[in-house]
C-alpha cells in the first residue's frame, strides 16, 4: 500500500470520525426526547428508546404557553427581516446611486455600527423603552433591529454592479424611485438579498440575550426563551421534555439548512468576508 | 437646470438613508452616549442617579472579583480561538477536493452553527451531568473514572471552551475552505514539477496564501467568543464559586441579576465596548490589506 493511499484512510477515519461527533449529539437528542423519566435516568443508559413516547412533546408544548412563543418567534424574525431589507434597500440605493453632500461620511458612520453589539445598546435601550412603557411589547424586540449595518452594506455592493444604463432606461419609463429601488434594483441583486435574509433569519429565530433582557413576562417572550424556562420549571431532571422542547428550536433550522444548505453556507461567507 | 439637479438628488439621498440613520442615531449611537454618561452615576433605577464621577471605574478595576472575570473572559477566548482556528483549518485542508463525501461531511460539521445556543448548552448540560451524562458513560467504557464536568472549578472553564469549538468549528471551517478556493491552482502545479512534498506545498504556499485569512478569522473568532452569554447563562451561570464567570455575564449580573446596580453596568459596558472596538479596528485593517493584498 502506498503512502497517498494510506492518508486517505486517515483522512477519511478523521472527518467520519469528527462528523460522528457533531451529529450524534442530536440524534441522542431525539431519542432522549422520546424516552421514559425512568429510562431517561437509566445507567448504563439505553440508545434507542424502549417505547417511543411521543406524548412527551405534548407534555412539553403544554409545559408552558408554546403556541405563543411560536407566534412571537415568527412576528419577531420576520418583522424584523422586512423592515430590515425595505430600510436597507432605500438606503443601499442612495448610498451606491445617488450623489449627495456627505454621502461617504454617513456611509462610515452606518459601517461604524456594525461594531456596537447588542450587549453594548441593552442597558440603556432597557431604561429607554421602560421609560415609555414598550417593555414587554413587540416594539422593544423588533426596533432596534430595524436596521442593519450589514444588510446595507451588502445590498450596497450588489446594487453597485448594476450598471446605471439600467436606471436610465427605467427613468425614461417614467418610473419612480421606489420602482426603481424595489422593482427593478432588489430583484436584479436576488443573490446577495437571499443571503442575507437566510443570516438575518436564523440569528433571529436563535436569539437568545435580547429577548432575554426586554421582557419581563409571557406576553413577547420567543421560544429560545420558552425552551430554557422549562429547565426552571418542575423538579428533578426532566430531560425527556426538556429534549422535547430543544426539538421545537432545532427541528425548523434543520429543515432550512437541509433545503438551502448551500445558500446559508455561502451567505455565512459573504456575511463576514464582505 | 443643472443646480437644480443636484438639489433635487441631494434631496432624494437624504429622504432614502434618513429612516436607516435614525434608527442608528437612536439605537447605536444614542445607547453609547448614555451609557458613558450612566457610568459616572450610582443609580439602581428606583432612587435619583447619584454623581460619582469616575468612582464605577475605579471601584470596578480595583476589584478582585473583576480582575477574575477578565482573566475567565482572557482564557475562554484564547481556548476557543485556538482550538477552533486549528480544527478547521485541519478539516478544511481535509475537505477542499470537491467531491460528494465532502459536501456531506461539510454540512455534517456546520450544521451545529446554525443551531441555538440554547439548544446546544440544554442539550450538553445534559450529556455532561456527572451521574447519568452520556460522556462519562462513554469514558466508563474505555474505563477512565467520571468527571464532573460543570462543578470543578478547574475544569468548568474547558468544558464550556469545548462545547463553544464543537458549535462554532463549520465557521472557521467554511471560511478557510472559500479562502483555500481562491489559491491558484498552477502554483501547486509548478511545485508538483518541482517535487515538492505536501508539507512543502502546505508550508510554502497554502499557509502564507492563507495568512490574510488566518488573522482576519482571529480576529472574527475573538470578538464572537468575547461576546458570549447564552452558554454561561444556561449552562453554569458563573459558577461554581465564580470560575466561568465571564464578561457580559457581568455586565448581565450587575445591571439585571441580584439589584439594579446601572452605574456599575455601564463602567463594565464602556471598557467592553473599547475592547470590542481596538479588535474591529484591527480587523478593518486586516480586511484593508487583504483585500489590497489579493
Amino acid at each position: 500500500m502506498n503512502r497517498a493511499r494510506l492518508l486517505g484512510i486517515v483522512v477519511l477515519v478523521f472527518l467520519t470520525t469528527f462528523a460522528l461527533i457533531e451529529v450524534f449529539p442530536y440524534l441522542w437528542m431525539a431519542m432522549g426526547s422520546l424516552k421514559s423519566l425512568k429510562e431517561i435516568n437509566r445507567f448504563p443508559p439505553t440508545i434507542f428508546p424502549s417505547s417511543f413516547l411521543w406524548e412527551n412533546y405534548v407534555k412539553a408544548w403544554q409545559s408552558g404557553p408554546f403556541p405563543r412563543y411560536f407566534l412571537n418567534s415568527f412576528i419577531v424574525t420576520f418583522s424584523i427581516l422586512g423592515i430590515q431589507l425595505f430600510l436597507a434597500c432605500m438606503a443601499a440605493y442612495a448610498f451606491s446611486k445617488i450623489r449627495f453632500p456627505g454621502r461617504d461620511f454617513l456611509f462610515y458612520v452606518v459601517i461604524m455600527c456594525l461594531i456596537v453589539p447588542p450587549q453594548v445598546r441593552f442597558v440603556p435601550l432597557f431604561i429607554m423603552f421602560s421609560k415609555v412603557n414598550l417593555i414587554n411589547t413587540y416594539f422593544p424586540l423588533v426596533l432596534p433591529y430595524a436596521t442593519s449595518a450589514l444588510g446595507t452594506f451588502l445590498i450596497r455592493q450588489a446594487f453597485m454592479d448594476i450598471s446605471d444604463d439600467t436606471i436610465a432606461a427605467a427613468k425614461m419609463d417614467g418610473a419612480s424611485t421606489l420602482r426603481i429601488i424595489f422593482r427593478i434594483m432588489a430583484p436584479m441583486a436576488k443573490p446577495t438579498i437571499v443571503a442575507f435574509s437566510l443570516f438575518s433569519i436564523v440569528y433571529h429565530w436563535n436569539e437568545y440575550f435580547w429577548p432575554l433582557v426586554m421582557t419581563t413576562d409571557e406576553t413577547v417572550r420567543t421560544l429560545p426563551l420558552g425552551v430554557a424556562m422549562l429547565r426552571e420549571q418542575g423538579t428533578g431532571a426532566r430531560w425527556h421534555i426538556i429534549m422535547a422542547g430543544n426539538m421545537f428550536v432545532v427541528v425548523p433550522m434543520l429543515v432550512v439548512f437541509a433545503f438551502v444548505q448551500r445558500t446559508i453556507m455561502r451567505s455565512f461567507t459573504m456575511a463576514t468576508m464582505k | 437646470m443643472r443646480t437644480r439637479r443636484i438639489a433635487r438628488d441631494t434631496l432624494l439621498g437624504y429622504a432614502l438613508v434618513i429612516p436607516t440613520l435614525s434608527v442608528f442615531a437612536i439605537f447605536f449611537i444614542y445607547p453609547l452616549v448614555y451609557s458613558l454618561i450612566l457610568s459616572l452615576y450610582e443609580w439602581d433605577m428606583l432612587s435619583p442617579p447619584f454623581y460619582v464621577g469616575l468612582g464605577n471605574y475605579v471601584e470596578m478595576f480595583a476589584s478582585r472579583f473583576f480582575f477574575q472575570t477578565l482573566v475567565n473572559s482572557v482564557n475562554y477566548t484564547v481556548g476557543v480561538l485556538v482550538l477552533a482556528l486549528n480544527l478547521g483549518l485541519v478539516l478544511a485542508l481535509m475537505l477542499n477536493k470537491p467531491s460528494k463525501h465532502s459536501a456531506f461531511f461539510q454540512a455534517c460539521i456546520f450544521s451545529s452553527y446554525i443551531i441555538s445556543w440554547v439548544a446546544v448548552a440544554l442539550l450538553w448540560v445534559w450529556m455532561l451531568d456527572s451521574q447519568y451524562g452520556l460522556v462519562n458513560f462513554a469514558l466508563s467504557l474505555i474505563r477512565l473514572s467520571p468527571v464532573d464536568w460543570l462543578g470543578d472549578v478547574k475544569i468548568a472553564l474547558s468544558s464550556l471552551v469545548l462545547v463553544s469549538t464543537w458549535k462554532i468549528v463549520g465557521y472557521p471551517m467554511v471560511i478557510f475552505l472559500a479562502g483555500l478556493r481562491t489559491i491558484p491552482a498552477d502554483l501547486y502545479q509548478a511545485a508538483e514539477i518541482d517535487g515538492a512534498s505536501n508539507w512543502q506545498k502546505f508550508r510554502f504556499i497554502t499557509w502564507p496564501l492563507l495568512s490574510p485569512i488566518t488573522l482576519f478569522l482571529m480576529i472574527t473568532l475573538m470578538i464572537m467568543s468575547f461576546q458570549a452569554f447564552d452558554i454561561v447563562r444556561l449552562m453554569t451561570q458563573g459558577g461554581p464559586y465564580y470560575a466561568t464567570e465571564i464578561f457580559v455575564y457581568y455586565i448581565y449580573e450587575t445591571a439585571f441579576l441580584y439589584s439594579f446596580q446601572i452605574g456599575s453596568a455601564s463602567a463594565a459596558v464602556v471598557v467592553f465596548f473599547l475592547i470590542i472596538f481596538v479588535l474591529a479596528t484591527l480587523q478593518w485593517k486586516v480586511l484593508r490589506k487583504k483585500v489590497h493584498y489579493l
